[in-house]
């Protein structure tokens, strides 16, 4: 019993992480059609910029939080306008090229300023503490990460469903001609998604440190696990995204609590399986 | 008729010239060419039909395991265990190509990468076989042909590889003007009107990507044979991530492309990767960006791009 | 009978009905046009005959044969070929080699990895053939993605005969073409072999009369009525849907 809750407790808690960190990514996918492989780089970024924040200037962990993330957004944006635009319209294997050429450029980066070393994200005394459920004690990190991904689905749920930007931005993910034939800005639409995208893995890499440690090659350890987020939820699928993430989430914890030597071998097999009978993910579309 | 021979005959002569230009280097040298195998059989997959993969170095790895396992428990004849190695490369990619060519796209790509991180994570828990971590170690192989004995210089290990290499240069050149070949090139380019030819573009596909894997295959198993170790590295995404920028630094489907992008990203590589693993990180990711948006179609089409750019051609670089 | 015989045919997507009940024939040598207003369900015909479509109802038999069970591949084994209403080649291929593809992969020789695919003087001779026919000569070893538009559409036609079909089915044979080339496509299907079975769909009228002995008017998923091109011309219906399409 103990057991099973642990498994949901972690399992729910490393989903939130993953999918605060791939729904940018998938939404990215389905908008502009672009393979991109550098998406981990932006939590990597705002990992490390909370680290130099956080560990290295010592501002509370809830200001480095918000200015890493911002900090984030403001390196995503002028790179969405000078290299991703500009690869839009390539094939797809340009595409896997260009993003690991930028994977590796941001690799080097974060080395040349921070070193190769982990880079630690000091967690304030109230998030260390456990809190006691009554039948069960939990980490208030744990419980965080929980709460701030509930509050992240509600966020993007209300921003898609009772926003303008929302309509434009569904109407354009559905059909991108029709959209910019209809007046609908879509360069200003891929521009305002990208930088969401980017900010909500750079907070789901902050807040995922402990489970996803943060160094410079970040983007490189965890690509395929983004990866498998956003293929499993089927592209361009929000919610196809938090149902992925959270059974990616749950079965990876479950598989390294009850076959330890196994995990990643079970994992990448029910993963496998799952994409040869559904190829289109979860909520992909034909 | 003489010009198509020009390219490999000037390709002979450069790695003639290569050995004795640089005596010295000659494991680096090696190193180079066993690369131009891995990538030749990433140009038959991707360049001739087109499908994306980073995850060669699967069956690289797969190759290497092979052929060293061959070697210390079998039979230690190197060319037997080039066939152990093609062999295997070409059951893993088999096998595993059975699932991932009925997939596309993105999915496609990042299986790729994950049946190559399986593998890894396969020979790190294998211990006992493997050697984990320590890499695979103690494999000796025997004389070559019965005649040539491995040096401690590598003298036999160059000639070796690179006879391999010429071979399977020539192999696929036959290939890539065959009735097979071309039908590749039409998958390539039109998989919808293959289907409307009659040809079953899975199978098609699924045929080339086990050919592939054997090639590679046979380029691990130089590998194993020739540094006498194996390590987990030879399934790593960089590998596969590196052979495919070689292979559109010297562009695709033209197999010398898959040889000269080879061949200058390793040189590069020497020069800027001595200091620094991190800086070099800056370099090639420069480089990447550099070919994607100024060389799309690599440097063997760079003479065609030119001419057709001359001309006031439609497509240049496309 | 010999060629195609549909009886019946249906297609629903949901609820919606695109084809009803919808009887066809088309002997050897025929030579058929199938018109109507967009959306009548034109495509969707095409596509349940080529087997990209499989059919609610009714049956499809082809010389005799039912075919509805079998896939796209395995109907051009019968004989059963299309053109692309939107122009589906080979770009980067000569126009030699997109045609030596389909004749290669015809003559079951698609697999074979140690002989160069030019090498079958056979084959080279069809494929030469064809590049006479479709008056491609000069175009013969530029890529198709050099070629005007109406040169591909040439290619295209010619793709497809090269499976040497026993049922052709043109769609949109001129679609996208200026109307100044327009003749060039009409002289290549006055050319085609006169066994063949041809089933053209089009818009362009002149086309449509210039090639056509006989056809078949579908409105809303059902044949409203086949004739002659003179009995089509006149038919009070027929023209009340062209000409009174205009103003509703």
């Amino acid at each position: 019993m103990n057991l099973l809750l642990n498994i949901a407790v972690d399992g729910i808690a490393y989903g939130m992480i993953l999918f605060m960190i791939a729904v940018g990514l998938s939404v990215t996918m389905g908008l502009m059609r672009v393979v991109n492989l550098a998406h981990g780089g932006f939590a990597l970024i705002g990992g490390a910029l909370a680290h130099w924040l956080g560990a290295g200037l010592g501002l509370p962990f809830g200001l480095a939080l918000l200015l890493a993330v911002a900090g984030t957004i403001v390196i995503a944006m002028p790179l969405e306008r000078l290299v991703y635009r500009r690869i839009y319209g390539f094939g797809e294997l340009q595409q896997v090229l260009a993003t690991i050429g930028l994977t590796f450029l941001m690799i080097a980066s974060v080395n040349l300023l921070l070193g190769s070393s982990l880079l630690a994200i000091p967690l304030p005394e109230a998030l260390s503490r456990s809190v006691d459920l009554g039948f069960r004690q939990l980490t208030a990190h744990r419980a965080a990460v929980i709460a701030v991904g509930a509050l992240v689905i509600l966020g993007l749920w209300a921003l898609l469903d009772r926003t303008r930007f929302g309509i434009r931005l569904r109407a354009a993910v559905d059909n991108r001609d029709t959209a910019s034939a209809l007046g609908i800005d879509t360069g200003r639409i891929y521009m305002l998604t990208f930088a969401l995208g980017a900010g909500l893995a750079a907070l789901g890499g902050i807040l995922g440190a402990e489970l996803l440690p943060i160094d410079a090659y970040y983007p490189l350890r965890y690509m395929v696990l983004f990866l498998i987020v956003v293929a499993i939820g089927g592209l361009g699928s929000i919610l196809g995204s938090f149902v992925a993430a959270l059974a990616i989430g749950l079965i990876e914890t479950a598989s390294r609590y009850l076959v330890p030597d196994m995990a990643t071998i079970t994992f990448f097999g029910i993963v496998i399986l799952f994409l040869a009978l559904r190829p289109r993910g979860l909520m992909g579309r034909a | 008729m003489a010009v198509r021979f020009l390219p490999p005959l000037l390709m002979l002569l450069a790695a003639v010239a290569a050995y004795f230009l640089f005596p010295y280097n000659l494991a680096f040298l090696t190193r180079i060419v066993i690369m131009v195998v891995l990538v030749l059989s990433l140009d038959l997959v991707l360049g001739f039909a087109g499908i994306a993969t980073l995850g060669q170095a699967a069956m690289y790895g797969a190759g290497a395991y092979a052929a060293g396992l061959f070697a210390i428990h079998v039979w230690a004849d190197p060319v037997a265990g080039l066939v152990a190695g093609a062999l295997a490369g070409a059951v893993l990619a088999a096998l595993s190509g059975a699932v991932l060519m009925r997939t596309q796209g993105l999915t496609l790509i990042m299986l790729t990468i994950a049946v190559a991180q399986i593998c890894a994570e396969i020979a790190n828990r294998a211990r006992g076989v493997t050697g984990g971590a320590d890499g695979l170690r103690g494999i000796r192989p025997g004389k070559v042909l019965g005649v040539w004995e491995f040096d401690f210089i590598g003298i036999t290990g160059y000639w070796y590889a690179l006879a391999v290499m010429l071979l399977v240069f020539a192999v696929l050149a036959i290939l890539g003007r065959s009735p097979f070949g071309l039908s590749l090139r039409g998958i390539h380019e039109s998989p919808a009107r293959m289907e409307a030819i009659g040809v079953s573009v899975y199978r098609r596909r699924l045929a080339a990507y086990t050919l592939g894997g054997g090639i590679a295959g046979i380029a691990g198993a130089l590998t194993a044979q020739i540094t006498q170790l194996v390590s987990l590295e030879t399934f790593s995404f960089s590998l596969s991530a590196e052979a495919l920028i070689m292979l559109i630094l010297g562009g695709t489907g033209r197999l010398y492309g898959a040889v000269l992008g080879t061949v200058i990203f390793m040189a590069v590589h020497h020069v800027a990767a001595a200091n620094d693993p991190f800086n070099w990180l800056f370099v090639i990711g420069a480089l990447v960006l550099a070919v994607v948006f100024f060389l799309p179609a690599g440097i063997a089409h760079l003479p065609t791009s030119l001419k057709r750019l001359s001309k006031g051609g439609r497509h240049a670089g496309s | 009978m010999q060629g195609l015989e549909v009886r019946g045919l249906s297609k629903r997507f949901g609820g919606l009905v695109v084809s009803e009940n919808i009887d066809f024939d088309l002997p050897p040598g025929a030579r058929k046009a199938l018109i109507g207003p967009n959306g009548a369900g034109k495509s969707t015909f095409a596509n349940l005959v080529t087997g990209i479509l499989s059919p609610s109802g009714g049956t499809i038999r082809f010389d005799g044969q039912d075919v509805a069970g079998l896939n796209e591949a395995q109907r051009v084994k019968r004989g059963i070929a299309k053109t692309f209403q939107i122009t589906t080649l080979f770009p980067r291929l000569t126009v030699r080699e997109n045609l030596r593809l389909p004749v290669l992969e015809r003559e079951g020789q698609g697999t074979r990895m140690f002989r160069r695919a030019s090498g079958n003087a056979e084959i080279e001779a069809e494929v030469t053939a064809l590049i006479d026919q479709f008056d491609l000569g000069p175009l013969a070893d530029r890529p198709v993605l050099d070629l005007a538009y109406g040169q591909q559409r040439l290619v295209e036609m010619a793709l497809s005969l090269a499976l040497k079909p026993r049922l052709l089915i043109l769609d949109e044979p001129a679609a996208g073409v200026p109307s100044s080339e327009t003749h060039l496509i009409i002289e290549a299907i006055e050319r085609l072999p006169d066994d063949l079975a041809v089933l053209v769909i089009e818009h362009d009228m002149d086309l449509v009369f210039r090639v056509a002995r006989s056809i078949v008017v579908l409105v809303q998923g059902r044949i409203l009525t086949e004739g002659t091109p003179e009995e089509i011309a006149n038919n009070a219906q027929v023209r009340e849907l062209y000409l009174g399409g205009a103003h509703g």
